[in-house]
Parts: structure tokens; sequence; C-alpha cells
């Protein structure tokens, strides 16, 4: 049997739940609650964050490029669409970057159309050499964004994360944000991921991981389970470009066994369905798209030898 | 960023190839009819080399020192800036150029048409014709709208390369002013390749004729002072 049925509630829970993990998931209860709103429509499957139970949907919403679409009105309202359904379909996390160009100003567009909806989850980063310029950065992403605060915030590419981290930690202390993470892509710096993993308390990882890159089940992922990280999947498409190749092979006939209507569920699925895996953030300009990745945390579940029947079928291809 | 070097091309392009052509639709839809003007500006610079001497050269100097500036400012820094983090670098290697043709052409004198090799003399006038008349065309042509036409005096591109046609005729060799030209054909190319444009080789190819005429060139008449009178 391959397949695995999804979990009803749909919040994956920690097999062993501490104190800790409780009060925690208590604690962040209201800022779920608002959400209603917009999670009512639409329950995707969600996974909790280990460092606090908080259950996050494992599909999120990247915005590396399809958000960068600079002062052009017309892109922006297309973007707060995208994030309109992306809500409405019961999304909650958002990932951004002051790499990103104007992605973050037309997330907090995006926002402010769409009235903020409480039950978005705030993923930013801090990108610049210093510890001293860090803070300035992550307060004007902030206001860019327009939200009280950020509900995780991470180091991009690890770049001067000696200086950033102490920062994050002590702001996290302080109420200001509440997860610290730390980010990588392409397959880059994974010695360096697995050494702050072990020795530092961060509470996310965000790197690279698809159906061709796999890296990051030898080391990093098993690492993320024994120290109870939540894992943020980037570049799930490889940027469309795995899609791109994907679409001139027909989608197996046992696609349909979990579910797949398309090589992007079938793509995010087996991303999403590694127990160590939180949740993938594909980016997208598309509404349709946007239904389409989300109606990925919907319906059956990859076990282990269908994920490894699914990556050596795409390897032949 | 760290081992930057490690990224293909693709990795660091921050935007669509919509979002790069829509920048020049909504830049265009702005300033139009400014367009009518540096293309007048452009047509000026043509019937200036025809005419010849050396305030022809300080005039075109001028023209092309106005021009720099303008896509410094009204497109790097106004609009590309938006979409693209290296875009104030590029407004200022704009506004820099801008000061050197100013400099070199405008006061010192030496872009003053004067006759050349008939290769470099061709190449040069064809470089000015492309940028000024064919340039805008190779949008629509390639299918895309009009209205992201690029022009010279508006767009970086055209205007790059009219420069670089302007110094093949010029009668000195101000080398001074190919490195900013050229090394904007150079990064235009590589976002173009980037966005996997089937007219990104079409600068860059542009920008190396006119740097190996330029070069050729200059051996020339390096190797010509250093052969003793006989």
């Amino acid at each position: 049997m391959h397949l695995t049925t999804p979990e009803r509630p749909v919040t994956d829970t920690p097999p062993n739940p501490t104190r800790r993990t409780l009060l925690a998931a208590i604690a962040a209860a209201p800022l779920l609650g608002p959400s209603a709103g917009w999670a009512q429509q639409a329950r995707p499957v969600t996974r909790a964050i280990p460092s606090s139970g908080e259950a996050v949907p494992r599909v999120g919403l990247g915005s590396w490029i399809t958000f960068n679409v600079g002062n052009d009105r017309a892109a922006r309202d297309a973007c707060a669409e995208v994030m309109r359904t992306f809500f409405q379909a019961g999304g909650r996390l958002i990932d951004s970057s002051p790499m990103y160009g104007s992605s973050q100003d037309v997330i907090g567009y995006g926002l402010k159309k769409l009235g903020r909806p409480a039950g978005l989850f705030a993923a930013d980063k801090v990108w610049i050499s210093g510890g001293a310029e860090g803070r300035a950065q992550m307060e004007a992403s902030r206001r860019l964004w327009g939200v009280p605060r950020f509900d995780l915030m991470q180091v991009h590419n690890l770049l001067s994360w000696q200086a950033h981290l102490p920062t994050l930690f002590a702001m996290k202390a302080a109420g200001q944000l509440r997860y610290v993470g730390i980010t990588t892509s392409h397959g880059r710096r994974h010695g360096d991921m697995a050494a702050i993993m072990a020795s530092r308390p961060i509470d996310f990882v965000q790197l690279t991981y698809n159906l061709v890159d796999r890296e990051a089940e030898q080391r990093l992922l098993p690492l993320a389970r024994e120290r109870g990280i939540a894992v943020i999947v980037n570049r799930p498409f490889r940027q469309g470009a795995l899609l791109d190749r994907l679409a001139r092979h027909p989608l197996p006939p046992w696609a349909a066994e979990i579910d797949c209507t398309s090589w992007a569920q079938f793509a995010l699925k087996f991303i999403i369905s590694h127990p160590d895996v939180t949740c993938a953030i594909p980016a997208t300009t598309r509404v349709d798209h946007v239904r389409e990745n989300l109606g990925a945390a919907g319906g059956r579940m990859p076990d282990p030898a269908l994920r490894a029947r699914m990556a050596a079928y795409v390897a032949q291809l | 960023m760290s081992e930057w070097w490690t990224y293909s091309l693709r990795d660091l392009l921050l935007f669509s190839p919509q979002t790069y052509y829509r920048l020049f639709e909504l830049y265009n839809l702005e300033w139009w009819p400014l367009h009518l003007l540096a293309l007048a500006l452009g047509a000026a610079v043509l019937l200036l080399w025809r005419r010849g001497g050396e305030r022809a050269g300080r005039g075109i100097a001028a023209i092309l020192a106005l021009c720099w500036l303008w896509v410094a400012w009204g497109f790097h820094w106004q609009r590309y800036a938006a979409i693209n983090l290296a875009a104030g670098y590029f407004a200022w290697a704009f506004a820099v150029q801008a000061l050197l043709v100013l400099w070199l052409g405008g006061v010192r004198g030496r872009l003053a048409p004067a006759p050349g090799s008939r290769l470099q003399q061709r190449a040069g006038l064809g470089l000015l014709l492309f940028a000024l008349g064919l340039f805008p065309l190779m949008g629509p042509l390639l299918g895309r709208s009009w209205t992201q036409a690029e022009v010279f005096g508006m767009a970086p591109d055209p205007t790059a390369l009219a420069t670089l046609g302007v110094l093949l005729l010029a009668g000195e060799r101000p080398l001074w002013l190919y490195p900013i030209p050229v090394a904007w054909c150079l990064v235009s190319g590589a976002t173009l390749w980037a966005m996997d444009a089937p007219d990104a080789a079409v600068v860059p190819l542009a920008a190396l004729l006119a740097v190996g005429l330029a070069v050729g060139s200059a051996w020339r008449h390096a190797g010509a002072a250093s052969r003793p009178d006989r």
C-alpha cells in the first residue's frame, strides 16, 4: 500500500507534545482565531511547528520574482488577487525578503487591500552584512509589509548569521517576533546550516528540496527532526524549470492514487509528504495555480515507498 | 550573498520577462510624447555628423550627455530601481558617462566627426542608424507591444549603441568613453539572456563589434606612429 490518508482533524501534532509545545499552542490560539473568516472557507492540511505546536498549512506562498512587479498598479492588483485566493483557500504563511526587489512592498499593498487577514503568518528575512544594520532593515521590512511584527524572521542565505542571530533571539525574547530561522537555497552551505541547527535554538530552517534536489534528505531533514526545527522548502519547482520539463510528459496514471491532477501537485505532494517538512512555499502570479498548489495539501499523501517511486519516475524522464 | 559566483544568471534574475517589458510600457506611457523630442535629438546627431567640424562634435556631445543623464534619472532611478536592486548603481554609471561625454566631447572637443577607416565609418554610421531607427522596431517585430518600444534617448540600450556609433565616427579615440556603454551592453545582454529573450545577443554583439573596431583602429595608429620616417 503506497498511500497515507490525510489526518482529520487536519493538523499533524508532534507525536509526544511536551508541556512547552502545548502551552505555546494555547498561547498562539488567539493569533489564529481571527483568521477564521478566511480559513473557514477551506481547511488545508497543516503541520505543527515543533518548537511551539502551532499549526501552519503545509503549502505557503513564496514571493521571489512573482511579486517583484515594481510600481505597476495592474500587476500589484493581480498579486493582491493571488493573496486573496491564497487566504480564501486556507493559506497563511507568506515568505519574502529584502532581496526580492519590490516584493515586500507589493505584499504590503495586498495586505492593506485585503484588510490584513489576521491568520497571516508573516515570514521575512534579514539580508545585510553586519548586525547593526540588521534591525534597521527588519524595521523597514516591517513597515513595507504593514504588520505589527513578523511571525518568523530568518537570516537570508546565512549572511552575517553570527551577527544577526543574537539580535533575532533578543527580539524573540522581547516579543518582537515569534520564531527565528535561517535559510539557504540551491543546496548551498548545508554544512554551515547543519552546524547552526546543531548549536543554536532556532525554530525554522528554509532550504531547497524537490523531486530532483534531494541532498537535504541526507543530513538536514533528519537533523531538523532530531532538533525539533520546522522546515520550509523553497524552490519546489526549481523556479518553474522542473514543471516546464515535466510538462512534456503525461502525468503517470498512478498519480491519481494520491489525488494529483497536475505535475505541480505531484511535485508538491512529494515535498510536503516528507515527515520532516513543515511546508513548501511555491510562488505564482496566477490564482488558478494558487488553488492548485493549496489543493496539493489535501487528499491522499504518498508513503515512503511511493515517494521513492515518484522520484525515480521523474529521474528517468 | 555568499558564493554568488556559483549562481547562474537565471538564479540572479529578480523579475519576470513580463515585469521587465511592462516596465518599458509604463515608462513610455508616462513620458509620451517626450520620445518625439528624443528622436528629434537623434536626428540632430545625424545632421551634426553630416555637417562635421569641431562645433558639430560639441553639439553631439551635449545631446548624448543629456540623453545619458535622462536615462540615468528617468529610467534607472525612477523606474528600473523598483524591480532591480542594482539599478541605482546603473543610474550612477550613466550619470558618470554623461559627465565624461560632456567633458571629453563638449569641453575637450574629442567627439568631432572626422574620416577614419572605411570599415569604421560604415560600422559607426550603421550602429547609429540601427540605434535610432531599427532598435525601437525590434521588440514589436519579435511580437512585443509597440508600447514597449525602446527609443534612443529614453531607453538605455539604444542610447548606449548610438553612443558607440558616434565614438566610431569620431576622429580622435576617446577610449574613456567606451567602458560604460560596453559594460551596459553586456549587462543588458545578460539580463535578456537570463529571460530567454530571442534578441539577447544583439546588443552585446554590437558593442563587441564597436570595441573590436576601436581597438583595431588604435593599434593601426600606434603602429603608424611608431614607424620611423623615411
